[in-house]
C-alpha cells in the first residue's frame, strides 16, 4: 500500500472528473446523483484515510508513507505524513462527508457545487502531505480557484466583493511566499522538504539601507511566509477577508473554511516557520505573541458587538486562532501540543456552529441575531446540540476546546507571563460572546410569529451533528487519543529547533 | 554536394513549391478556390510539421554551414509550423464571414512561414536575414489585408515603417558584426567573440543593434510600441497568426544568434536581455490593466511573456535555452485557445472586441466560458495550471544562473498581471449582465479552444513529453 496517500489525496479528483463526465441534465434525479456520488466518494476517502491513521506508528518521528517520484523540471512528486500532519489529513477527510451531507438542500448548478468541494478536498488532502516544496506550492494556491467560485457563485448578496477580497489577500500573501521559496531554493539547493528541514539557512546579521536585520535572510524567509500563513491563519490585523467571506459564503463554504483552511496556515508555521527559520522564529517571537494577544482580546470584543451570527462565529475563530499561534511560538511542547489540540478541536467546534447557523438560515433565511429568540421551545434537541458547542467554543472542561486552550496557555506562560495574562482574557471573553448569542438565539419568550412553526432537527441534520459532537466530547474527555499521536513529532520538534538555535548561537559567537 | 544540400532544406523547399504552386492555382482558379487553398495549405503545413518532427538525423549543415538542421531548429519548426497550421485553420469562418475570403491570404501565411522556418536554421548572418525579410514582407502584407479599413491598413504601415526600421537596426549590427569579425558565419563569429579576451568594442556594439534589431520582431520593452497598434488593427486571424508563429520565431532567431555566435561571450548580452526581459514583463502587466480591448490586451498580454520567455533565455544556460522552448510552447498553446475564443466574440454577426460584452457570459455558454477561465488562470500562471510550470522553469533556470533579482521581480510583475487575467473571469461569472454574445461556435474553433484548455489541466502529469523533447533540442543549441 505504497500509494495510498496519494490514493486518499486523488480520490476527490477522480470523483469530481467522473461528475463531470458522465452526469447529464439539471432535474432532480440528475441532482440527486451528484450529491450521492459525492457523498459515496469523501465517505470512500474517510475510510481509506483510517488505513493512514491505523497504519501510522506515533514512535516515528520521520515521515512515513512516503511516495516519491520524479516529476517535471527536476521536481519530486514526493508525499508523506508525520505525527504533525497526518491528524490533519484526517480532519479534511473526517469532514468532508459531513460537508455534502450539509449541502444536502442546495439547488443550483448542484454538479458543479459537487465538483468544487471534490476538488478542493484533494487540494487540501495535497497541503498536508506534499513534502515538496513546489508541490506544496501547488496544492496551497490551487486550492484559491475552487474556494474563489464557491463563495462567488454560490455565496449570498455581496458574494463579489468578498471572493475578490479573499482571492486578492491571499494572493498576496502566497507570492512572498514563492519568492521565499525561490531564495530557499537558491541557498539549499534543493525543494526536498525533509532535507530543507535539517538544513541550516544563513542567520547572520545584515545590513540593508542602514536598517540593522537581526537573524539576516531567515528574518527575512520567515516574514515572506508569514506573509502567507498569517493571512491563511488569518491573524490580527489581516484578518478582515474572513469574515466577509463567511458570511456570503454559504453553509459549506463556511466549514470547509473555517474547519479547514484556516489550519493551512498554523499548519505551515509548524512545517516550514519553526524547523526552518528557527533563528528568525525566536527574532519575531515577541511580534507574533504581541499580535495574538491582540487577536484574542480585540477580535473577542468585536465579536460581542455583531449582529450576524456568522459575523460572531469568524470573528471567534479568529481569536481562536490567535491561541494557536501563541502557542507555536511558546516553542515548548505544551505550547506546540496545545496549538495542533486547538487547530483540530476548532475544526469540529466552528464547522459545527456554522452547520448550527446553517440549520436555522435554511428554515429563516435570515442571520440576524435579533429575528430569533426562545427558540428552546420548538427546537430542544436542536438547543442540547448548539449549548455543547457553545460550551465547546468558550472551552468549558470535558470538552475539547478547554484542552487546547489550557495547553496553550501553560505552554505560553513558561516563556511569559504577561502573554499568558492578557491571553486568559480570551477565555472569559469567549463566554462572554458565546453565551450572550446563545441566551439571545434560545432563550426568552417565542413571540414572533414566524418562529412559531420552525421544526426542530431532521434526522438528516441529526446524522450530521452526531459524528461532531462525539469527536468534541471524546477528545476533551481523553486527549491523549490526540497527544500521544503528534507528541513524539512535536517533541522532536522542539528539540531540533533548541539545537538549531544553539547551533546558531554558537555560530555567532564564534564570529 | 547539392543534393545534400538541398535535402537538409527540403521541407523549406517544399514550402516554397507549395506557396508558388498555389499562387498559381489562385490566379487561374479565381476567388472560388480561395477556400480550397486554405485547407490545403493548413494541410500541408500540418504535414510538414509532422514530417519535421518525426525526422530524427542528428545535426546536418548545408550551403558550407550557412544553414543548419538541428534538434532544436526541428523543435522550433514544429511549433512554428502547428502554430501557423492552427491559426490558419481558425481564420476560414472569420475570412468568409468579412468577405475576406482571397486567396492570397493561405499563400501569403505560408510564405511568412517558410521565411520562420528559414530564421530559426539560419547559421549566418545573411541566411538570417533573408528569412526575416521573406517573413516580414508577407505580415506587412497581411496586417493590410482588410483593403477597405482605415485602421487595418493604417496597422500594415505603421508595422512595415517601424519593421523596416528594425531590419535597418539588424543589417547595421550586422554590419559591423562583419567588419569586426571577418566573416558573417555564426561558427566563426564565435571564434572572434570572447573566449578569453574581451570582445572588441565594434563587436559589441553590432551585437547590441543584432539585440535591438531582432528585440522589435518578438516586441520587447522598449521596442514594443507597434505591438498594441497592429494587434488592435489587424484582422482578428492575423492577430492571432501575429501572436503564435512569428514570435517563436523570432524568439528562436534570438537564442540562435546569442548562443551560436556569441555563445563564449554570455556576460556581454547577459545583462541586456536582463534589463529587456525585466521591463516587458513589468510594462505587459501594469498596461493591461487599463486595457478595454481585448485584443489590445493580449496584445500586452503577448508582451509579458516574453519578458518571461527571455528571462530564460537571459540565463544563458543551457537550462535556460530549455525553459525558453517550453515557455514558447506552452504560450503558443494558451494563445491558440485565446484566439479561437476571441474571434467568435459576435453579437448580432458583428465582431466585438470589448471585454465588458462577456459580462456573464457563463450563463449563455458554461462549457466555453469554463474553458475561456481555465486558460485565463493558466495565463495568469496559477498553479496547478500548466502555465504556472512555464513561469517555473524560467524562473528556476534564472536562479540557477545567479539571476535572483530578476526572478523575484518575475514572480512580483506575475502578481500584478493575475488582475487583468482575473477581471475576464471576473466579467465571465459575476459580472454585469450584458446583451449575449452569439451562440453559435464553428466546431474547428470549439475543438482548438478545448484542446487547448485540455492541455493546460492535463499537462500537469508530464508535460505531454515536452521537456525531454525541449531538453534534447537545448543541448544540441548549446554545448
Amino acid at each position: 500500500m505504497n500509494s495510498l496517500l496519494s490514493l486518499i489525496t486523488f480520490l476527490p479528483l477522480i470523483g469530481a472528473v467522473v461528475l463531470l463526465v458522465f452526469l447529464k441534465g439539471e432535474d432532480e434525479m440528475a441532482q440527486r446523483n451528484a450529491k450521492l456520488l459525492a457523498l459515496f466518494t469523501t465517505a470512500a476517502t474517510f475510510i481509506l484515510s483510517l488505513f493512514v491513521l491505523l497504519g501510522f506508528d506515533p514512535t516515528d518521528t520521520g515521515f512515513q508513507f512516503v511516495e516519491e517520484g520524479a516529476w517535471l523540471g527536476g521536481l519530486t512528486y514526493k508525499m508523506g505524513v508525520d505525527g504533525i500532519s497526518v491528524l490533519f489529513v484526517m480532519l479534511t477527510t473526517f469532514l468532508m462527508p459531513i460537508v455534502i451531507g450539509a449541502s444536502w438542500h442546495v439547488t443550483s448548478r448542484v454538479k458543479e457545487y459537487m465538483v468544487a468541494f471534490l476538488v478542493l478536498e484533494t487540494l487540501m488532502i495535497g497541503v498536508f502531505c506534499a513534502l515538496d516544496l513546489i508541490l506544496f506550492y501547488v496544492f496551497f494556491e490551487a486550492g484559491l480557484i475552487p474556494m474563489f467560485l464557491i463563495i462567488g457563485i454560490w455565496g449570498g448578496k455581496d458574494r463579489i466583493y468578498a471572493s475578490f477580497k479573499f482571492f486578492l489577500y491571499t494572493l498576496l500573501g502566497s507570492v512572498l511566499m514563492l519568492v521565499a521559496m525561490i531564495a530557499m531554493y537558491y541557498q539549499a539547493g534543493t525543494t526536498d522538504i525533509p532535507t530543507l528541514l535539517t538544513h541550516q539557512f544563513d542567520s547572520e546579521t545584515m545590513h540593508v539601507l542602514g536598517f540593522t536585520i537581526a537573524g539576516g535572510a531567515q528574518t527575512l524567509m520567515f516574514l515572506a511566509f508569514f506573509a502567507s500563513f498569517a493571512v491563511k491563519m488569518p491573524m490580527w490585523p489581516v484578518h478582515t477577508w474572513l469574515p466577509d467571506a463567511h458570511v456570503q459564503a454559504p453553509t459549506a463554504g463556511s466549514v470547509v473554511l473555517a474547519a479547514i483552511l484556516l489550519k493551512m496556515g498554523g499548519y505551515g508555521f509548524l512545517r516550514f516557520s519553526l524547523p526552518m527559520f528557527p533563528v528568525g522564529s525566536e527574532v519575531m517571537q515577541d511580534f507574533i505573541f504581541t499580535i495574538s494577544v491582540i487577536a484574542i482580546v480585540y477580535t473577542s470584543l468585536v465579536a460581542i458587538m455583531q449582529e450576524d451570527m456568522k459575523k460572531l462565529i469568524a470573528y471567534s475563530s479568529v481569536a481562536h486562532m490567535g491561541f494557536v499561534t501563541m502557542g507555536i511560538f511558546a516553542f515548548n511542547q505544551q505550547g506546540l501540543d496545545g496549538a495542533i489540540f486547538q487547530m483540530l478541536s476548532h475544526g469540529f467546534v466552528s464547522g459545527a456552529l456554522f452547520l448550527i447557523v446553517g440549520v436555522i438560515y435554511d428554515r429563516m433565511h435570515t442571520r440576524e441575531i435579533a429575528a430569533y429568540g426562545g427558540l428552546v421551545i420548538r427546537m430542544p434537541v436542536y438547543a442540547l446540540i448548539f449549548l455543547l458547542f457553545t460550551m465547546g467554543n468558550v472551552g468549558l472542561p470535558g470538552t475539547s476546546g478547554f484542552v487546547g486552550e489550557f495547553l496553550t496557555l501553560s505552554g505560553v506562560f513558561q516563556v511569559s507571563t504577561w502573554v499568558a495574562f492578557f491571553a486568559a482574557f480570551g477565555v472569559i471573553l469567549s463566554a462572554c460572546y458565546a453565551l450572550w448569542l446563545y441566551r439571545k438565539v434560545m432563550f426568552g419568550d417565542l413571540i414572533k410569529e414566524s418562529l412559531k412553526t420552525i421544526a426542530d432537527l431532521s434526522g438528516r441534520e441529526k446524522l450530521l451533528f452526531a459524528p461532531l459532537v462525539a469527536a468534541t466530547l471524546l477528545l476533551g474527555i481523553y486527549p491523549s487519543l490526540i497527544l500521544d499521536v503528534i507528541g513524539p513529532s512535536v517533541t522532536a520538534l522542539v528539540h531540533h529547533t533548541d539545537s538549531a538555535l544553539a547551533a546558531a548561537a554558537t555560530t555567532l559567537a564564534q564570529n | 554536394m547539392l543534393g545534400q544540400d538541398l535535402s537538409v532544406i527540403a521541407p523549406e523547399l517544399v514550402l516554397a513549391l507549395y506557396a508558388m504552386g498555389a499562387l498559381m492555382w489562385g490566379a487561374y482558379a479565381g476567388r472560388d478556390a480561395s477556400r480550397m487553398i486554405l485547407w490545403v495549405s493548413t494541410g500541408v503545413l500540418v504535414a510538414v510539421g509532422l514530417w519535421v518532427g518525426v525526422h530524427a538525423g542528428g545535426t546536418q549543415t548545408a550551403f558550407d554551414g550557412s544553414f543548419v538542421s538541428d534538434g532544436y531548429a526541428r523543435f522550433a519548426k514544429v511549433m512554428v509550423l502547428f502554430g501557423a497550421a492552427a491559426t490558419l485553420a481558425l481564420s476560414a469562418d472569420f475570412l468568409s464571414r468579412n468577405e475576406l475570403m482571397k486567396f492570397e491570404y493561405p499563400v501569403l501565411i505560408v510564405l511568412a512561414t517558410v521565411g520562420m522556418l528559414i530564421m530559426v536554421s539560419a547559421a549566418d548572418l545573411i541566411v538570417l536575414y533573408l528569412g526575416l525579410e521573406l517573413q516580414s514582407l508577407a505580415l506587412y502584407v497581411v496586417a493590410a489585408f482588410r483593403r477597405d479599413s482605415l485602421r487595418s491598413t493604417e496597422a500594415g504601415l505603421k508595422y512595415f515603417v517601424l519593421g523596416a526600421l528594425s531590419s535597418g537596426l539588424l543589417l547595421y549590427g550586422a554590419s559591423l558584426t562583419y567588419g569586426f569579425s571577418g566573416t558573417t558565419m555564426f561558427a566563426g563569429i564565435a571564434m572572434v567573440a570572447g573566449g578569453g579576451e574581451p570582445m572588441s568594442v565594434g563587436l559589441v556594439f553590432g551585437l547590441v543593434f543584432l539585440i535591438a534589431g531582432m528585440a522589435f520582431k518578438i516586441s520587447a520593452v522598449p521596442f514594443h510600441m507597434w505591438t498594441p497598434d497592429v494587434y488592435e488593427g489587424s484582422p482578428t486571424p492575423v492577430t492571432a497568426f501575429f501572436s503564435t508563429a512569428p514570435k517563436v520565431a523570432a524568439a528562436a532567431m534570438l537564442a540562435r544568434v546569442l548562443f551560436d555566435a556569441f555563445g563564449n561571450a554570455v556576460a556581454d548580452w547577459q545583462q541586456v536581455l536582463a534589463l529587456l526581459s525585466l521591463f516587458s514583463m513589468f510594462l505587459g502587466s501594469f498596461a493591461a490593466i487599463g486595457q478595454t480591448n481585448i485584443k489590445r490586451l493580449m496584445a500586452y498580454s503577448s508582451i509579458g511573456h516574453m519578458g518571461y520567455a527571455l528571462l530564460g533565455l537571459a540565463a544563458g544556460t543551457q537550462e535556460g535555452a530549455q525553459s525558453l522552448l517550453i515557455y514558447l510552447a506552452i504560450y503558443v498553446t494558451m494563445n491558440v485557445g485565446v484566439f479561437a475564443f476571441i474571434l467568435n466574440m459576435r453579437r448580432d454577426g458583428q465582431q466585438v472586441t470589448d471585454i465588458a460584452s462577456l459580462g456573464l457570459y457563463s450563463r449563455v455558454d458554461p462549457a466555453r466560458a469554463a474553458a475561456l477561465a481555465v486558460l485565463m488562470f493558466s495565463l495568469a500562471g496559477i498553479p496547478p495550471l500548466v502555465g504556472f510550470f512555464g513561469k517555473f522553469y524560467v524562473l528556476k533556470a534564472a536562479v540557477d544562473a545567479g539571476l535572483v533579482w530578476l526572478a523575484v521581480a518575475g514572480v512580483v510583475a506575475s502578481v500584478i498581471g493575475a488582475y487583468y487575467y482575473l477581471r475576464i473571469v471576473y466579467l465571465m461569472y459575476f459580472g454585469q449582465e450584458v446583451e449575449p454574445l452569439d451562440g453559435r461556435m464553428p466546431s474547428i474553433h470549439w475543438g482548438l479552444l478545448g484542446a487547448s484548455a485540455l492541455a493546460m489541466v492535463l499537462g500537469i502529469i508530464n508535460l505531454f513529453g515536452v521537456e525531454s523533447l525541449a531538453a534534447s533540442a537545448a543541448a544540441t543549441l548549446v554545448q
